[in-house]
């Protein structure tokens, strides 16, 4: 859906989606990480289980819903990738722990 | 990181072009000052990522943006204290701010609070809006200056006001593609050339028409007075009505954008008085000339105050950094101030016309039938039409009998589109109306970060016997 403009200055960072490698770069947001990727990171919702995209990037509407490091329901358009950081697109609500 | 203190002098919520300026003058002013955002870098959406951004050649981006490199670096300068990653969940009457870093809340008491929490993009609630593959024309401008991204599959911009055609010239600078704009806004009203003359005195006449030539010198336009996305589980074409005609487009990307509303969900819920503002369509807090609200302490600055722009909000913000070290008995820089207040009416000029030109029209903000208003618990028009008639007499009944405005958002996507769905229904003007009752957490928060705050003896002889 997107693509990089140019070639892009900044450090790579490797994070991985859903177990998957991918290279991101410093300074991205994980949302916008995923969006570049190039892979299917659609979430699911909890209530009907449509899918979704981010829709607002700016931290309002919840849309880019992620699990980073374990921990599920993180504003993926708010929070900056970094190495190593495991990234899992959210299919229904957050799991219980998690 | 959590903050150094416990108490402030003034304390900002927001780093955009407002909060940045207000900070600024306040920490140079000899208060002990703190800023808190939520985002990675500071910039707000007007200048985000001005840090990180790869997009080096300034062309791309404009004189615009990169004005706010100045602001940040007074701001550096300056003694204020910077938090970023730093979610604001309460404040209250006493200047009380509970504040999330890192996983763990503090709680704050500050003798001066500045909201600039600026604006979001109004709600522009289509058939399909939920697809993925639609997005709002400011995501796609926060990822080509976060990341540099541009869209890469067939797209179509839809919508009204100047971020658009910025957008759309920023994206084809950049190499994007768009296929086509398909424009909103209808044919200019006598009411809307009233107030034209302003308009022809402002910054915004030469560089809005620039923006439009050089756009429309590349991409289609099309006045549309229907739309619709379509897709079963992401975009794949936009339906449209013009001159008459239904007709389809192929499209993998469709981005929205009809205007920006102050972003109100904190002050409203600090129990800061607003009203409905029938120029904007939209809340808005009263203020007086500094910003200041309806509860003693906290200011507003910025577009959280009514819809004026970058600039508009620099001046602001510098006004209420100033007036926060008057009521602290601090001594200001008359002069400063007095140019600040000519800069931010000159700022203004033009506002008047914007808002009756890029006024949105009804059909593209009250929907009707399937379309869904509440995005987060995927709320439709129709239920909340038949919950009107079964009694709902506002947003906090529709609120109880079909959760729209519950989930994570808390109100933000549907509010407006809720109070305006029932006063139409009702007859009744949206200021009659009202908005959801906001409270704290205004975002959300876990249980596990409430129960770690930092208890004292009147919390805890709550709960123990």
């Amino acid at each position: 859906m997107f693509r990089r403009a140019m070639a892009d200055p900044r450090p790579e960072v490797g994070i991985t989606i859903d177990g998957a490698a991918v290279r991101a770069r410093e300074g991205d947001t994980v949302a916008a990480a995923l969006l570049a990727s190039g892979r299917d990171v659609r979430r699911r919702t909890a209530v009907s289980g449509a899918a979704r995209l981010p829709f607002c990037m700016m931290g309002v509407c919840f849309d880019c819903l992620v699990s980073i490091d374990g921990v599920g329901n993180r504003q993926g358009c708010l929070i900056a990738v970094r190495e190593g950081m495991r990234v899992e697109v959210q299919r229904g609500a957050r799991q219980v722990g998690r | 990181m959590s903050p150094p203190h416990e108490s402030y002098d003034v304390v900002v919520v927001g780093a955009g072009p407002a909060g940045i300026a207000a900070a600024t003058v306040a920490a140079e002013g000899g208060a002990r000052t703190l800023l808190l955002d939520e985002n990675p870098g500071p910039g707000g959406q007007v200048w985000r990522a001005i840090d990180s951004t790869p997009l080096r050649d300034e062309a791309l981006l404009g004189a615009d943006y990169w004005a706010g490199r100045r602001e940040v670096e007074r701001l550096r300068a300056s003694p204020a204290e910077v938090i970023h990653r730093a979610t604001v969940w309460s404040l209250d009457r006493h200047l009380e701010i509970a504040v999330s870093v890192g996983g763990g809340s503090a709680v704050l008491q500050a003798r001066r609070v500045i909201l600039a929490t600026g604006a979001m993009e109004r709600p522009f609630p289509i058939p399909g809006w939920t697809l993925p593959g639609v997005m709002t024309a400011g995501a796609a401008q926060g990822l080509l200056k976060g990341s540099g991204l541009v869209p890469d599959v067939p797209t179509v911009l839809a919508g009204q006001g100047p971020l658009l055609w910025l957008l759309a010239a920023q994206i084809l600078r950049a190499g994007g593609r768009i296929e086509r704009i398909l424009e909103t806004t209808p044919r200019l009203t006598a009411a809307a050339l009233r107030h034209a003359p302003g308009f022809v005195l402002s910054p915004y006449f030469r560089k809005g028409l620039a923006l439009m030539r050089e756009v429309r010198g590349s991409v289609p336009v099309v006045r549309v007075t229907a739309l619709e996305a379509l897709g079963a589980d992401r975009l794949e074409a936009v339906r449209y009505e013009a001159g008459g005609r239904h007709e389809e487009f192929a499209a993998g990307l469709l981005l929205l954008h009809q205007g920006v509303v102050p972003e109100v969900n904190l002050a409203m819920a600090a129990g800061v008085r607003h009203g409905w503002d029938e120029a904007q369509l939209c809340w808005r807090p009263e203020t007086d000339a500094d910003g200041q609200t309806s509860v003693p302490g906290i200011a507003i600055a910025g577009d959280g105050a009514g819809i004026g722009g970058a600039g508009a909000a620099t001046l602001a913000g510098r006004i209420a950094g100033h007036a926060a070290l008057t009521a602290l008995g601090r001594d200001t820089d008359a002069a400063a101030l007095a140019a600040a207040r000519r800069g931010l009416r000159r700022a203004l000029r033009g506002r008047a016309f914007l808002d009756r030109l890029y006024r949105p029209p009804d059909r593209f903000r009250i929907p009707a039938g399937d379309t869904i208003v509440c995005r987060c618990e995927e709320v439709r028009a129709r239920d909340v039409l038949r919950a009107v008639e079964i009694g709902a007499a506002g947003p906090n009944q529709a609120k109880a009998y079909l959760r729209a405005g519950m989930g994570p958002c808390q109100g933000r996507l549907c509010g407006l589109t809720v109070t305006e769905l029932i006063a139409r229904a009702r007859g009744r003007t949206p200021q009659q109306i009202g908005h959801y009752r906001l409270r704290p957490p205004v975002k959300p928060i876990t249980l596990e970060e409430l129960a770690n705050l930092p208890a004292d003896d009147e919390a805890r002889a709550a709960v123990v016997r």
